[in-house]
């Protein structure tokens, strides 16, 4: 198992010009090739119904080469790009926890026997796969590190997201650009790969001839790309490499000040500004199902329908639904507005005292496919202009 | 009971903790000790409210009667505990019956005379008033959580 | 932060899969409230112990999980009860269950009541309606050990003389382990001799040496708030003094979200916790 690295330590950067080596994009196909025949399953960027979703990969051909995606509050477009960069876009919809935290899986099966009833203890929780992820994110890793601290929390451990997680290949993929939404430099997770991954590729398309600088993260990184074409790489191409993240840094579509955060968070819990939100949140939860942190789940316990059997399924939630904090004597948080402060208040705050990190790795992805384009960043630049106000 | 140690033991009673000595001199002059049987109704509702008691040992409960379904007991009063305040509201008059759950002792004290002396001395009227308002509000903020059935199965009947 | 255990707490089997355990017994306490005793060993004499003020997950075949306390003898954990209210899909289908059925049972999960940490002190347990139930695990630790704890007061509050639970032990208590008991009901018809009125009305007829007290408190959430009150205003110390919450519980292992109170999970982080950790958040509304 990939172990999530503890506050105070980060697995030891691998940035040494000596460690990184260029691939062609000629060559592309065979990386994807000795992933797959190292038993592998290929999972990364394709488009359908008009946005890059993650999906099975067959070939080099299924990536959204030459396309770009334009991204702003409650607005995602496709775009055709000048060039034919493999990774030349931002993120879509979906995320890699799809993989990691299925949306729905069973628990376990139970039958009546005799006088009782016995578990079927279920093996097709045991994937018979291993996934290769290609083309994650900075924002996107982080966001599998934090994942990593929610379903190995210190007491317990999710067998589902265990057998899943153990044994992924990730290709990392630098962003070039950043999105309209994306924020990841305010929040300490991106452009820049960093953490634990096998191989990280910068994609250069900007000169007379594209390739793939590949920094390689680990052993098993350094195998595979060693049965792909490739050659060293000089300064020149990582400086390039580097400058073009750099770039893409500066360009953030949003900003979040994230000092003293959960402080005024918590002294906010009834400023009026909630209100503000609540009238226009319509509690659809697409904020919670494109998040790649979210993990909130309910268990549903069905039969058939003579009652013999009895299966449980874990399902993914939201904590936007009106139920999910509903108990035998009523409900807890029934209104949108505290439903939105929880959800807003947990992201940034609360989960810094659960797990140690912000559980926002910047992505923008709650801004792009809120059907209202309500903005993270807005809403807490607003409560902290109310606290000034306050305070002056 | 000797009329020093009446003083006392009122002067020890929680409600009148703190009274200016000069208010206390005008309690007791109005003040007396009684005491009803289990069993005994102390007032009637509807009946003129004319005194209010300092409940010194036993229980007195207080009662609604609602007509089909019989006496319910909303609340009980006991040790240390002040019963009555209609006797300083118009219109004077009781709104429960009350019944001696256990044999109880109190001090009995003639509202219709300390009305007057409220009247009279507004000082007085002032730190009654302010006594019996915290009641009320004690009294008040009590019987609405009564009110929400906390214990039931949903909350007062509303469903969330 | 977890309490020191008095008693400690082995997992039966896997946190995540229900355990078919034998219903041993059912008592009808009330008309909508009954008590269930499992035995966890069951056939093949697996282990099972608790802290009191732990919870099990109780599982009725193909309907769901419901969250209970346990609310038996820690000191006796080869018969475990677990004391429900009827009011949802689940604890109906419970509620059906007979002598001999088997109910799943994942647990004990959260965190305890400080039997040890208030040794030697005066203990007020305040309990509203079924808020009994977990407190009374606490009760039997204490009289296991009852010449280490100095005063012991009981403050109980319930809908109406009916819907008192444990009766007869209630006035074992107050008889054979020195226990101060104070029972209060919110309405009464006229054969009840007790006390009427909201269970925080009941500290006017307890003396209360409040530095030396370590409160325990459960109940409705509304009933705890001013229980809290109260207890602070009589100057009980904030820190020794402890509630039970409850939220929505699915997983009970931390994962799926739903128990969260703030940062809390009341599954893992509670369902006991002392005053200090959850303070800030009993006025806040909807949190």
């Amino acid at each position: 198992m990939i172990e999530p690295p503890t506050s105070s330590e980060r697995p030891p950067q691998v940035q040494e010009s000596t460690n990184a080596v260029i691939l062609e994009h000629q060559h592309f196909q065979q990386l994807l090739d000795v992933l797959r025949k190292k038993g592998y399953q290929l999972v990364g960027p394709t488009i359908r119904n008009s946005a890059i979703v993650y999906d099975e990969l067959t070939s080099v051909a299924d990536l959204p080469i030459g396309w770009t995606d334009e991204q702003e509050a409650s607005t995602y477009r496709l775009k055709k790009r000048q060039d034919k960069a493999f990774f030349g876009y931002n993120v879509g919809p979906q995320s890699w926890k799809q993989f990691l935290f299925p949306p729905r899986i069973r628990l376990f099966a139970a039958k009546k026997n005799g006088k009782g009833w016995e578990i079927e203890t279920d093996p097709s929780n045991t994937p018979a796969v291993r996934y290769a992820f290609i083309g994650v994110r900075s924002c996107e890793l982080k966001a599998i590190e934090t994942q990593d601290r929610v379903f190995n929390n210190g007491e317990h451990l999710d067998p589902i997201y265990k057998v899943r997680r153990d044994g992924i290949f990730i290709v990392a993929v630098n962003c070039t650009q950043a999105g309209g939404t994306c924020f990841c430099a305010s929040m300490g997770t991106g452009p820049k790969i960093r953490g634990a991954f096998d191989l990280a590729l910068t994609e250069i398309t900007d000169e007379a001839v594209s390739y793939f600088v590949v920094e390689i993260g680990s052993e098993c990184g350094a195998e595979v790309i060693s049965e792909v074409p490739h050659r060293r790489a000089e300064k020149h191409h990582t400086d390039a490499a580097d400058r073009i993240v750099e770039n893409a840094a500066q360009h953030m579509g949003r900003t979040m000040d994230i000092n003293g955060l959960r402080e005024l968070l918590l002294s906010h819990i009834e400023t009026p500004h909630w209100d503000d939100v609540a009238r226009r949140c319509l509690t659809c939860t697409n904020c919670t199902l494109v998040c790649p942190t979210c993990f909130c789940s309910t268990i549903e316990d069905v039969t058939d329908l003579n009652g013999e059997r009895a299966e449980r399924w874990r399902r993914w939630d939201s904590c936007f639904t009106v139920d999910y904090a509903r108990v035998a004597g009523g409900n807890f948080r029934l209104s949108p507005k505290a439903r939105y402060r929880h959800w807003l208040t947990h992201k940034l705050a609360w989960w810094v005292e659960q797990y140690g990190t912000s559980g926002c790795v910047g992505c923008g992805r709650c801004i792009t496919w809120c059907p209202v384009g309500i903005d993270i960043t807005t809403e807490v630049k607003a409560i902290r202009n109310s606290h000034a106000k306050n305070q002056g | 009971m000797q009329p020093e140690n009446l003083a006392e033991v009122l002067r020890n009673h929680p409600f009148l903790s703190s009274l200016p000595e000069q208010h206390l001199q005008t309690l007791l002059s109005c003040a007396s000790n009684v005491m009803f049987h289990e069993g005994q109704y102390l007032f009637h509702e509807g009946e003129e409210a004319t005194k209010f008691y300092l409940i010194r040992t036993g229980k007195v409960a207080l009662e609604v009667h609602a007509r089909e379904r019989g006496p319910i007991r909303i609340q009980t009063v006991g040790p240390n505990e002040v019963l009555g305040w209609s006797w300083l509201i118009s219109p004077y008059r009781w709104h429960f019956d009350a019944f001696a759950v256990e044999d109880v002792r109190a001090f009995a004290l003639d509202g219709t005379c300390l009305r007057t002396k409220c009247e009279v001395d507004h000082d007085f009227g002032y730190e009654m008033l302010s006594r019996f308002a915290q009641v009320l509000e004690q009294r008040l903020v009590a019987t609405r959580l009564q009110l929400l059935d906390v214990y039931g199965s949903s909350y007062a009947g509303v469903r969330a | 932060m977890n309490e020191e255990l008095a008693v400690s707490s082995r997992r039966l089997v896997d946190p995540l899969l229900p355990h078919p355990v034998p219903i041993r017994r059912v008592v009808w306490e009330t008309d909508d409230t009954f008590t269930l005793l499992l035995e966890p060993g069951g056939a093949n004499g697996a282990d099972f112990s608790f802290a009191p003020g732990q919870f099990n997950m109780l599982y009725a075949f193909g309907v769901g999980e419901s969250a209970i306390s346990i609310s038996s003898d820690p000191y006796k954990p080869n018969i475990i009860a677990h004391t429900i209210h009827r009011v949802g899909a689940v604890t109906s289908a419970l509620s059906r269950l007979k002598r001999g059925n088997f109910v799943g049972l994942r647990g004990p999960f959260g965190t305890s009541w400080p039997i040890d940490k208030a040794k030697g002190r005066d203990i007020c347990i305040i309990a509203g309606g079924i808020g009994l139930a977990p407190l009374r695990p606490a009760l039997y630790a204490l009289f296991h050990r009852r010449k280490e704890y100095g005063r012991i007061m009981l403050l109980y509050g319930a809908r109406s003389p009916l819907d008192l639970l444990y009766r007869v032990e209630l006035e074992q208590w107050g008889k054979h382990y020195d226990v101060d008991v104070v029972v209060t009901v919110d309405r009464a018809d006229s054969s009840w001799k007790g006390h009427i009125g909201v269970v925080t009305g009941l500290f006017n007829y307890v003396k209360l040496d409040a530095p030396a007290t370590t409160a325990m408190v459960c109940g409705p959430e509304i009933m705890m708030y001013y229980a809290v009150e109260e207890l602070l205003q009589r100057g009980v110390f904030e820190e020794n003094i402890y509630l039970s919450m409850e939220r929505n519980m699915k997983c009970a292992v931390g994962f799926c979200g739903h128990c969260q109170f703030g940062p809390k999970f009341i599954c893992k982080d509670g369902p006991v916790f002392a005053l200090p950790q959850v303070r800030f958040f009993l006025d806040k509304k909807e949190i």
